[in-house]
């Protein structure tokens, strides 16, 4: 709902915000490209920002991959477009209590999947309309784009499990800072970069 | 019309960002390495972005407590870190910034 509001305060009409929705499908993802949007960042470095932010995808996706293997190629793809963070939270953890063996020894666990994944997509596609519809009504004086930044305050917390997680916000804050005034809104992509990169020190270093 | 093929090929970025390893059928092992890396991809990427949304005006870096957003935030922070509850530490920042405007602006 508040991806729907700030989508309209960036400019964007309201079939685009709801394309996007249902096209990215990805909370924050979304967003970051409303903020993009907002200022005015070429196509290909808001295409590459996007990419960056779901890169954690990948990591849902070979932590299903075996559950799924035995699965046709159309439930696959189904499966695969439907893989947010919230899917993976509530089908990985199924999959987690019913151990470790992809032995489909209950075999009807896809439709499980299936069904929260749908579930999700269907009330994102819901809220996102809502939001539009809202953000038509509110002033701009208002400010609701701070609701981004409050938004990702209160999410980035839960992440922070230990120091190099912490290492890797701060450095990714840090360089955010002073990458401001890069060309075309590069800043987010290397701010980023070097986020993961001094996580990835910070850990390796503990040992 | 840019814009729309922009968010067109995010989305399928993203939908083979998902479909990668289900695709390889599971049978590829993961380096170390980039399993390691992705788990630092949301505290850096959330992070990048409160920071340049909270500290930067106009393209310039505002420390000062001119700034009340950076103020609002703080408060967010608490809240967020006393209640963990992602609705509430909205309401506060948001109750924040609306009171600190309505006290401080001319």
């Amino acid at each position: 709902m508040i991806y729907g509001v700030l989508a309209l305060g960036a400019g964007l009409d309201r079939v685009t915000a709801q394309a996007m929705s249902s096209v990215v499908f990805a909370g924050s993802a979304q967003l970051v490209a409303t903020q993009l949007v907002r200022e005015g960042t070429p196509a290909l470095v808001l295409v590459l920002t996007i990419f960056v932010v779901n890169l954690r995808h990948a990591l849902y996706s070979a932590s299903v991959a075996p559950y799924v293997r035995h699965l046709p190629l159309r439930w696959k793809l189904a499966l695969a477009y439907l893989l947010t963070d919230e899917a993976y939270a509530v089908a990985g953890s199924r999959y987690a209590r019913d151990g470790a063996s992809p032995a489909p020894r209950s075999p009807c666990r896809h439709w499980y999947f299936l069904g929260a994944g749908f579930t999700l997509w269907f009330s994102w596609q819901l809220s996102t309309a809502a939001g539009v519809f809202l953000g038509a009504a509110i002033p701009p004086g208002w400010s609701l784009d701070f609701t981004l930044a409050l938004t990702f305050i209160a999410l980035v917390f839960p992440q922070l499990k230990d120091r190099a997680a912490g290492a890797a916000a701060v450095a990714a804050g840090g360089v955010a800072l002073v990458a401001v005034g890069l060309p075309f809104k590069l800043g987010l992509i290397v701010a980023a970069i070097a986020g993961i990169a001094a996580g990835l020190v910070v850990e390796g270093r503990r040992g | 019309m840019t814009l729309l093929l922009a968010l067109l090929a995010a989305g399928v970025l993203t939908f083979l960002t998902r479909l990668s390893f289900i695709a390889l059928l599971g049978g590829v092992e993961v380096p170390r390495v980039v399993v390691r890396a992705l788990r630092f991809v949301p505290p850096a990427v959330l992070s990048a972005i409160v920071a340049s949304e909270v500290l930067v005006r106009d393209g310039k870096v505002e420390l000062g407590p001119g700034n009340l957003r950076l103020l609002a935030a703080a408060i967010a922070t608490a809240v967020a870190l006393l209640t963990r509850n992602v609705f509430v530490t909205i309401g506060a920042g948001m109750a924040a910034l609306w009171t600190l405007q309505a006290l401080l602006a001319p």
